[in-house]
């Protein structure tokens, strides 16, 4: 975060890299104050939504708080953010238990000075000067970035595909495998394809379902990922 | 500071770490035992430990924790106020 003269800040629009650490920080939330650090051995689903008490976002938290226990079979963790108060945080998650019926089990990082925002390039200037957008960040239990989605402030998210990119993320981390388009945990997955005349010769007695020589599936143990 | 309530009362969650430090006594216990002994979720865990450790409530080795003196003293005056 840099500030000008005049003492505003100056927001980096800036995305993070896939792969890479992702950006540390520590916040106030609705939990208390945290760390991503404090998150390490976990796996992590980050998400910024635009502000609070405004309906798209109400339907989004719904569904988050909902999907919680599947991503807890997951060894993963919610965290929200936006740009609003803890009060207001606070006041919202109460009226959606009110009114909805839902109690919002995650914490909700209230970043009134974009400070987090900034880091993760989660304001878009050219929709929202001050809003954050629908971005989200999957981050291992090893503090890597593995995945990002934004989505502009007027779509809310699909909360089947955030649980099926975590699934993919943890296969792929544990069998060494990639994961096909639309690709549901059960389903065959892609064999990475030979680098050497060895691998490929090596690879023909494994027993994979080979379309070419460079496209060949297998099926990997489990239903899905536990950790 | 989030694990001190404004009246100068523990969290909830700040109260059930310490006592799960205050049941080991003297000796130091890592956070992922605090987190199964207070039934709270390590990345809770570690933020409690954090703030409580700049508070000198408690104390670490490195590798684990325990109650300071200070610590016992504002978990006794916790738990001698009811509920946090």
């Amino acid at each position: 975060m840099e500030h000008n003269t005049t003492g505003d800040y100056h927001i980096q629009t800036a995305l993070p890299r896939l792969n890479a650490l992702a950006p540390a920080f520590e916040a106030e939330t609705t939990h208390g104050r945290l760390a991503l650090e404090d998150y390490r051995g976990t796996w992590v689903v980050l998400f910024s939504h635009p502000a609070d008490f405004t309906p798209v976002c109400t339907t989004e938290f719904i569904e988050f708080a909902r999907m919680a226990p599947a991503l807890k079979e997951r060894n993963t963790e919610l965290l929200g953010l936006s740009i609003d108060s803890i009060y207001s945080h606070l006041a919202w998650v109460q009226a959606i238990r009110d009114k909805f019926g839902v109690e919002i089990p995650f914490p909700v990082i209230a970043d009134g000075n974009r400070e987090v925002a900034s880091l993760y390039g989660m304001i878009n200037p050219e929709e929202s000067s001050t809003e954050t957008s629908r971005c989200l960040f999957v981050i291992d239990d090893k503090g890597v970035l593995r995945a990002m989605i934004y989505y502009p402030l007027t779509t809310g998210r699909n909360t089947d595909e955030i649980l099926r990119l975590i699934d993919a993320l943890q296969t792929t981390d544990r069998h060494r495998v990639a994961t096909p388009a639309n690709w549901r945990p059960g389903e065959s997955v892609i064999v990475p394809p030979p680098r050497t005349v060895e691998d490929a010769e090596a690879r023909k007695g494994l027993g994979y379902e080979c379309t070419d020589w460079w496209f060949c599936k297998t099926t990997v143990p489990g239903p899905g990922p536990k950790g | 500071m989030a694990c001190i309530n404004p009246d100068g009362t523990l969290t909830e969650v700040a109260r059930r770490v310490l006592e799960a430090m205050a049941r080991r006594g003297a000796a130091f216990a890592a956070p992922e035992e605090i987190a199964t002994a207070a039934g709270v979720p390590l990345h809770r865990v570690r933020a409690t430990v954090r703030e409580t450790g700049r508070a000198k409530l408690i104390e670490g080795d490195g590798a684990g924790w325990r109650l300071t003196g200070l610590g016992r003293e504002v978990l006794d005056l916790d738990e001698g106020s009811g509920p946090a």
